[in-house]
C-alpha cells in the first residue's frame, strides 16, 4: 500500500476490519437462532454481515482494476440474484429439502470453479514459485466442492423425485468410492510435486470428486436425507474454509468454518436420533425404501391383524379425550396435509381436547422438516415437543394421532434386540391409553421394517390419504 | 499471510461454531440449516476476488468460470437468507399471552 495512491478504505486493514464487523454480525445472528423470538432478527443481522463482507472486498485495492471486472461482477450478481429471490419466494415449505440441497450444492459449485480459476490464473504452465500452501488449499477446495455441488444435486432430484428416493447402487460400490477418492488424492499429490497439467486438475480433480460426489449419495435412501444434507451442508462450508485459506481472505475462513461446525453438529445430531454411525448411513443401502406411495403390500403377515376404523369412530375417540398427542411424519409433508391437522386440532381444543405434537428428530426429509411445515399451518411452536420432552407425557395420553410416521413410533425399537432398528430413540406411543394411525396401507415403513404398533389391540388403523382421512375427522368432529 | 495463523483462526472458529450451534433447539433445525447454507455463500467473496486476475490475464476460460461462480455465490447468499427469514416469519407463539417468556432451548 502507498500512501498517497490509495485512499484509506483500501488498506487492507481498514478491509480485515470489516471483515471482523461481518464475522460478529454472523456469530451474533446464529446465536439470535437459538429461539423462535428472536430468530428473525438473527438471520437478518447474519444477512447484514453478508452485505457488510461483500462491500468490504468490492472497495479492497487492485479487486476491481477494469470497467470489464466491474460489468462481469455485477453481470454475475445480477443473474444470481434473478435466479435466487424468486426461488425462494416462491418455494413451498414441503419442498424445503430440495431447495436447501440446491443452494446448499450451488455453494459447493462456486468453491470447486473458484479453484479451477485459481488454478488456471496461477499454476498451469508455471515453472516454480508457486506456494504450496495456496495449491493445497485450494485443491482441498476443488474437491470437497465438487463432491458437495454434485452430491447436493443427486439429494435434490431424489427429493424432488426425478431419481427414485429408493437406494440405487452398484455391486462393489464402497471399493469404487475409495478407488475414486485415491484418484483425487493421487492427483493432489502429482500436482504439488509439480505436475501443473490442467488436463491432471480437470479429470483427476474435478471429474473424480464429481463422480463420487454422484456414487456417495445415490445409494442413501429417503429417510437417511436429513442425515446426508447436514453432511454436505458441512462439507461446503468445509472447503469454503479452505478456499479461504488458498486466498487469504478471513472472513472465508470463520465463515467457512463456522458452518462446517453447524453441519457437523446436525449430522451427528441426526445420526444419534436413528442410532447409527455416520459411516454406515454414507455406505447406504439401508431398507428398500418401500416409503409411503406405492410399494410391495408385503407388511401384514407378520404379527396377527390390524384392526381398522372409520373417521367417525377415530373422532369420537379423539373428541372424548383429554390430551392427544399428534405424530407427524413424512406422510404428512408427502399428503401436504399440515393445514388439514391444525384444521382438526383448532376442532379439537375447541372441545377442549389437549392437542401437542410430538417431534421426533428425524421426521421428514431435513432436520426440523416437521417443526416447519407445522410452523406454516400455524401451529405454535409452544405445542411442537420434542422427543425427550413428550415420552414422559405419553403415560398421561388418551389417544396418539400418527399422521404418516412409522418407525419412529416402532416399539421394536425398545423391546426387539433382533430388530435392524433395535437401540433406536421412538416416540414411545404404545404407552398411551390408545393409538389411531393414519397409513395408507399396510406396507412396512422406509427401513421395511414391521411395525408391531399396528397389531396392538388398542391401536386402530384409518387408512387412507392423510389430508383426506384429517379433513374427514375434522368433518365429523363438527357433528358431535 | 502464514498458515499456522490462519489455522489457529480455522480452529477457534470451530469452537465458536460448536458452543453457538449446540443451543439451537430441533425446532428450528431446518431454519438454522439454511441460515448457515446462506453463510457459507460467502464464498461468492472468492469469486469477486480472483476475477481481477482472470480479466488481467484475459483468460476468457477463467471469466466465464467467474461469472458462474458469482452466480451460484449470489444465488447460496440470496436466496438462502430470503427462504430462512420466510420460514422463521411463520413461526408464532401462542396467541394467549398466560405463558412466561421461555426459551425453547
Amino acid at each position: 500500500m502507498t500512501a498517497l495512491a490509495t485512499s484509506f478504505w483500501q488498506d487492507e486493514n481498514f478491509v480485515n476490519s470489516l471483515y471482523i464487523l461481518a464475522v460478529i454480525l454472523f456469530i451474533v445472528g446464529l446465536r439470535g437462532l437459538a429461539g423462535p423470538r428472536t430468530a428473525v432478527q438473527g438471520n437478518k443481522i447474519a444477512a447484514v454481515g453478508m452485505a457488510v463482507a461483500v462491500v468490504a472486498t468490492l472497495i479492497g485495492e487492485h479487486v476491481i482494476p477494469d470497467a470489464e471486472t466491474a460489468i462481469l461482477i455485477a453481470v454475475g450478481i445480477a443473474i444470481g440474484t434473478a435466479i435466487g429471490v424468486p426461488a425462494a419466494r416462491s418455494v413451498k415449505m414441503t419442498a424445503m429439502p430440495q431447495m436447501v440441497a440446491l443452494f446448499n450444492g450451488v455453494g459447493g459449485g462456486a468453491v470447486a470453479l473458484i479453484a479451477w480459476s485459481e488454478f488456471r490464473g496461477d499454476f498451469v504452465g508455471s515453472t516454480g514459485a508457486w506456494d504450496d500452501k495456496v495449491m493445497i488449499a485450494s485443491l482441498f477446495a476443488a474437491i470437497i466442492g465438487s463432491v458437495s455441488f454434485w452430491g447436493s444435486n443427486i439429494a435434490f432430484a431424489k427429493l424432488q423425485e426425478i431419481l427414485p428416493g429408493r437406494p440405487i447402487s452398484l455391486p462393489g460400490q464402497q471399493v469404487i468410492n475409495l478407488l475414486l477418492l485415491l484418484v483425487c488424492i493421487a492427483s493432489a499429490v502429482a500436482i504439488v510435486a509439480g505436475e501443473h497439467s490442467q488436463l491432471v486438475f480437470i479429470v483427476g480433480i474435478l471429474a473424480a470428486a464429481a463422480i463420487l460426489g454422484n456414487m456417495v449419495v445415490l445409494p442413501i435412501g429417503g429417510a437417511d436425507m436429513p442425515v446426508v444434507i447436514s453432511l454436505l451442508n458441512a462439507f461446503t462450508g468445509l472447503s469454503a474454509a479452505a478456499a479461504g485459506i488458498a486466498l487469504d481472505n478471513y472472513a472465508l475462513i470463520v465463515a467457512g468454518t463456522i458452518v462446517g461446525a453447524s453441519g457437523s453438529i446436525l449430522t451427528n445430531l441426526m445420526a444419534v436420533a436413528m442410532n447409527r454411525s455416520v459411516p454406515s448411513i454414507i455406505a447406504g443401502g439401508f431398507g428398500g425404501g418401500g416409503e409411503l406411495p406405492a410399494g410391495a403390500g408385503a407388511g401384514a403377515g407378520g404379527g396377527g391383524t390390524a384392526r381398522s376404523t372409520s373417521a367417525q369412530d377415530a373422532a369420537i375417540q379423539l373428541a372424548y379425550a383429554r390430551q392427544v398427542v399428534v405424530v407427524p411424519g413424512y406422510g404428512m409433508a408427502v399428503a401436504q396435509a399440515q393445514h388439514a391437522v391444525r384444521g382438526m386440532a383448532v376442532a379439537l381444543e375447541k372441545k377442549g381436547v389437549e392437542v401437542k405434537y410430538a417431534i421426533h428428530p428425524v421426521a421428514g426429509r431435513m432436520p426440523g422438516h416437521m417443526n416447519v411445515l407445522l410452523a406454516e399451518a400455524d401451529v405454535p411452536y409452544d405445542q411442537l415437543k420434542e422427543m425427550d420432552d413428550i415420552n414422559p407425557e405419553f403415560g398421561r395420553t388418551d389417544v396418539s394421532l400418527i399422521i404418516g410416521a412409522n418407525d419412529v413410533t416402532n416399539p421394536a425399537a425398545n423391546d426387539d434386540p433382533g430388530s435392524p432398528i433395535y437401540g433406536m430413540p421412538i416416540l414411545e406411543v404404545d404407552k398411551s391409553a390408545s393409538v389411531i394411525v393414519l397409513k395408507r396401507s399396510m406396507n412396512s415403513g422406509f427401513a421395511g421394517i414391521d411395525n408391531p404398533l399396528f397389531y396392538d389391540p388398542k391401536t386402530a388403523m384409518l387408512f387412507g390419504d392423510a389430508k383426506a382421512s384429517v379433513s374427514d375427522i375434522t368433518a365429523e368432529l363438527s357433528n358431535l | 499471510m502464514d498458515l499456522v495463523t490462519q489455522l489457529g483462526v480455522l480452529v477457534l472458529a470451530a469452537f465458536v461454531g460448536f458452543e453457538v450451534i449446540s443451543k439451537v433447539p430441533n425446532t428450528l433445525h431446518t431454519p438454522l440449516m439454511s441460515g448457515t447454507n446462506a453463510i457459507h455463500g460467502i464464498v461468492v467473496l472468492g469469486g469477486l476476488l480472483v476475477m481481477g486476475h482472470a480479466v488481467t490475464d484475459n483468460d476468457t476460460v477463467s471469466k466465464i468460470l467467474l461469472v458462474i461462480a458469482v452466480i451460484f455465490g449470489t444465488i447460496n447468499v440470496v436466496g438462502g437468507f430470503l427462504v430462512t427469514d420466510r420460514m422463521l416469519g411463520m413461526f408464532k407463539r401462542k396467541p394467549e399471552p398466560a405463558q412466561s417468556e421461555g426459551d425453547r432451548s
